[in-house]
């Protein structure tokens, strides 16, 4: 590898948006957007679109639940790592390791699966959760694109 | 994104959901396919998603949802998938073990 292809390449990406359902999709565009110069495989980004639809998902339903705020959703790259933070600043989460138990949810009689944050953790390579009790939740998922290249 | 329903048979209904399923459309397509079988003559549901290109796990949410719903009424539910990513968090959730899954519309049993 000479010294020009060895330079890690960086990008940086923030938005922000109302916690309306319609955003799902939206957040979906903007990281299938960000991350598309990495030349991800189909299901790579998937992967990706997934657990981005899982984390603001959370964020509008969980984090808000009936009144409307913000969700900020920042995308980042370090050469082929991606790191994703989906950020609100709703009810927060009381026992992050509980929420984060598959098949665990607080909202039942919504058909929540309760497989968001398994789903976030199977396809990325990393997540981590910070959440204050009437502060906001902030989740932060790493995954590196072409690992599995040649 | 765009949701179709249509009978099969005499007694079977399917939700033909197309593009991408997420927790925003999960709400209408719910409503609209429990309206259609408490409405009556509907004993089986059929989920065909094949050309559905996305879903998170509002899908499983829906599924066992209807599942449920559909098994309490005597009846059975089949889904309809061919695409790598929505089959990905199928089987991910487990639900190929309870429902079975066909990989098109014309390999579904009579009966399903």
């Amino acid at each position: 590898m000479n010294s020009l292809t060895s330079i890690k390449q960086i990008n940086e990406l923030k938005a922000e948006f109302l916690s309306k359902s319609e955003n799902e999709s939206f957040a979906r565009m903007i990281v299938a957007a960000f991350i598309a110069p990495l030349d991800p495989t189909i299901e790579e980004l998937s992967d990706i679109r997934t657990a981005v639809s899982e984390a603001v998902t959370n964020a509008i339903v969980h984090g808000y639940s009936e009144k409307r705020g913000n969700v900020y959703l920042e995308c980042s790259s370090v050469g082929d790592t991606v790191t994703i933070i989906v950020k609100d600043y709703g009810k927060g989460i009381e026992d992050v390791a509980k929420a984060m138990e598959p098949m665990f949810t607080t909202n039942s009689d919504m058909e929540r699966s309760g497989m968001g944050f398994t789903v976030m953790e199977t396809f990325m390579d990393s997540i981590k959760v910070d959440s204050i009790v009437g502060v906001g939740t902030k989740v932060i998922m790493t995954k590196t694109i072409g690992k599995n290249r040649l | 994104m765009q949701v179709n329903f249509f009978m099969k048979g005499t007694d079977s209904l399917v939700t033909k959901v197309s593009g991408e399923l997420d927790h925003h459309i999960a709400k209408t397509i719910r409503t609209e396919t429990d309206k259609r079988i408490i409405r009556g003559n509907v004993k089986n549901l059929v989920f065909d998603f094949t050309d559905l290109h996305f879903m998170d796990s509002s899908g499983i949410g829906l599924v066992i949802g209807r599942y449920k719903l559909v098994k309490s009424l005597g009846g059975n539910i089949s889904i309809v998938c061919c695409d790598g990513c929505v089959n990905k968090i199928l089987n991910m959730s487990g639900i190929p073990k309870i429902v079975s899954v066909y990989p098109s519309l014309t390999e579904l049993p009579e009966n399903a």
